[in-house]
């Protein structure tokens, strides 16, 4: 019995092991793949112009270049306005349905959001060309309104089911003796809401909002469709731009295996790799550091 | 002194319901002004449930319905118009689990001070060193005010949540059994505090150890089944115990 019981423990223990080994290994294989394939443009092209913002315009004819600098500002302007948009939004609207709803509202409200997730990229596209873009053209006089903002608020859209949701179960996990321990000292809802069960899910709230950068930053139909695709470098959030996914989707099934603009293709999903890579790790560091700190 | 002098809290036929359970069956009870009253019972008699009527807690839990009055200040606290957060900042709670909030220490103390708006840094400094102190817990904690209060031991942060609940000073303290996972020692100490803050304040006490009501209370409530079997001076109901229930209880004689 008891030796029947050790070898049950010993297989889940290895088994979870070697799955956790698996998606190490899955990940590893990834950034090998990308970094070697991806290095071959560094070797060809340089570093300093691959991080310059010289123009992206690798199939010119006499002498190709490849700046990637204005594609990174166009991921920058389109993730970092989504984030700024929807981070508020999303946590305004978690507070909202965890603490102020009544449980019937919410009970239509949050799977309501959820079901926003739903959407395909492509409808977010349209979307984004036919309604969106029109309106910010219009509203800001505007040739057109396939531009960063547009894109920036189509990715908010995207991002917020998963902020909201996420943050929803953060602050329904507050335990409620935090709350009442505010209240029995003579702290009405709105002091409880801001001083206790605020500070009490910031690392989730945090973790909330980074999964909205992940969705947001790796998003590559909708941006492709919405932001009207300039490779020129970006001036304000009004410019045309194009993200480095859009690039590499637009790009990757039409350039011949093998050259140059082959490899930097890879380069660019490599430098999006590590950025994603950064913001998780900066992410979990804050995160500990505000666990331990305990607030 | 007139009647209403005297007592400081006058809790009249209150019935409690929790959903279609009747947990407190027509308690009245008067708390006598700086008096510190014991509130003693087997588990699951209703002693939880009668303090947190007193500060209104069940506002937070839809299913529970209470019916009769406490009066305080001649107002009904039950009164739904009657204002939550008026009645708290005067009566105190520390509760039976110990619930510090995951800030540090000092904010922990300090939280009450700052929502009620004082904001002389220096008198808040002053104010939660003065209630740590009285909790007996300043000499252990000191040197790391701003460590996470979560990181005390259980009977730390039981000390904490008494610190916390004197710091605003209240005219009443409800205790829900502040000494369960105290050692002998923190537990005398912190007896001693009450004994202490009857000057101050008038106190109600759960306590499960009946040598501690028997210490340090002046009166001493029995509840059983969710109704006071007997209420009196601490002293008469020890040595002679009116009702036959109280004399089996206070005799370990309860099966
Ligand atoms: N939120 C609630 N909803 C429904 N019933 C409850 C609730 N809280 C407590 N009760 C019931 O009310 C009765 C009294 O509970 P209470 O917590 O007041 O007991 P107690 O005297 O404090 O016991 P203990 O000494 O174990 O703390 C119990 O039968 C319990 O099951
Ligand atoms: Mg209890």
């Amino acid at each position: 019995m008891k030796a029947r019981r050790r070898f049950w423990n010993q297989f889940f223990e290895k088994s979870l092991t070697a799955s956790a080994f698996i998606s190490i290994a899955i990940l590893l294989g990834i950034f090998i793949l990308l970094a070697t394939n991806g290095w071959k443009a560094f070797q060809d092209v340089g570093l300093e112009e691959f991080l310059s913002l010289e123009r992206w315009n690798p199939s010119a004819y006499d002498t190709p270049s490849y700046g990637l600098g204005a594609l990174l500002l166009g991921t920058a302007l389109t993730t970092l306005g989504a984030i700024a948009i929807a981070a508020p939004l999303g946590v305004g609207m978690a507070f909202f349905l965890a603490e102020i709803a009544p449980v019937r509202l919410r009970n239509v409200l949050k799977p309501a959001v959820e079901l926003m997730a739903a959407v395909p990229s492509v409808v977010m596209g349209f979307a984004g060309i036919v309604v969106v873009g029109p309106f910010l053209a219009q509203l800001f006089g505007l040739p057109n309104g396939l531009n960063a903002l547009n894109g920036a608020i189509l990715l908010a859209f995207m991002a917020l089911p998963t902020i909201v949701s996420v943050s929803e179960d953060v602050v329904q996990a507050v335990p409620r003796t935090y709350k009442e321990a505010s209240y029995a000292l003579g702290a009405n809802r709105w002091e409880t809401l801001v001083q206790v069960t605020l500070p009490a899910c910031y690392s989730g709230l945090l973790a909330a909002v980074m999964l909205g950068v992940g969705r947001a930053i790796g998003e590559t139909m909708t941006v492709l469709m919405a932001t009207g695709n300039a490779t020129a470098v970006p001036t304000s959030f009004f410019s045309s731009v194009r993200t480095l996914t859009a690039t590499v989707a637009i790009e990757m099934g039409e350039v011949p295996t093998g050259t140059t603009h082959y490899y930097v293709l890879f380069a660019c999903a490599l430098v999006l790799f590590i950025i994603t890579l950064i913001i998780n790790i900066v992410a979990e560091q804050i995160a500990t550091q505000l666990r331990r700190k305990g607030q | 002194m007139a009647m209403e002098e005297q007592h400081c809290l006058q809790i009249e036929k209150l019935h409690v319901y929790a959903g279609a359970k009747h947990i407190l069956k027509g308690i009245s009870l008067n708390l006598p002004r700086h008096q510190i009253i014991a509130l003693i019972g087997p588990s699951g008699c209703g002693k939880t449930m009668l303090l947190r009527s007193i500060n209104r807690m069940h506002d937070l839990d839809p299913n529970i319905r209470l019916q009769g009055s406490i009066l305080f200040k001649g107002r009904n606290i039950l009164d739904p118009r009657v204002d939550p957060v008026w009645i708290r900042r005067h009566i105190g709670m520390v509760f039976q689990k110990p619930n510090p909030f995951a800030k540090s220490i000092f904010e922990n103390v300090a939280y009450g001070l700052k929502i009620n708006g004082l904001k002389d840094k220096a008198r808040i400094r002053a104010i939660v060193e003065e209630s740590l102190r009285r909790s007996y817990l300043w000499e252990e904690v000191k040197d790391e005010l701003d460590k996470s209060a979560l990181e005390l031991s259980g009977g730390q942060q039981q000390r904490l949540c008494l610190a916390r609940a004197i710091a605003v000073s209240p005219e009443v303290i409800l205790l829900d059994e502040p000494c369960s996972a105290l050692d002998p020692i923190s537990t005398a100490k912190v007896e001693e505090t009450l004994l202490s803050l009857r000057q101050m304040f008038t106190i109600l006490i759960v306590t499960h150890n009946l040598q501690q009501a028997r210490r340090i209370s002046d009166y001493t409530a029995f509840l059983y089944l969710g109704e006071l079997v007997e209420y009196g001076p601490t002293a008469q109901m020890f040595e002679q115990p009116q009702q036959e229930l109280t004399y089996n209880y206070l005799h370990g004689r309860f099966g």
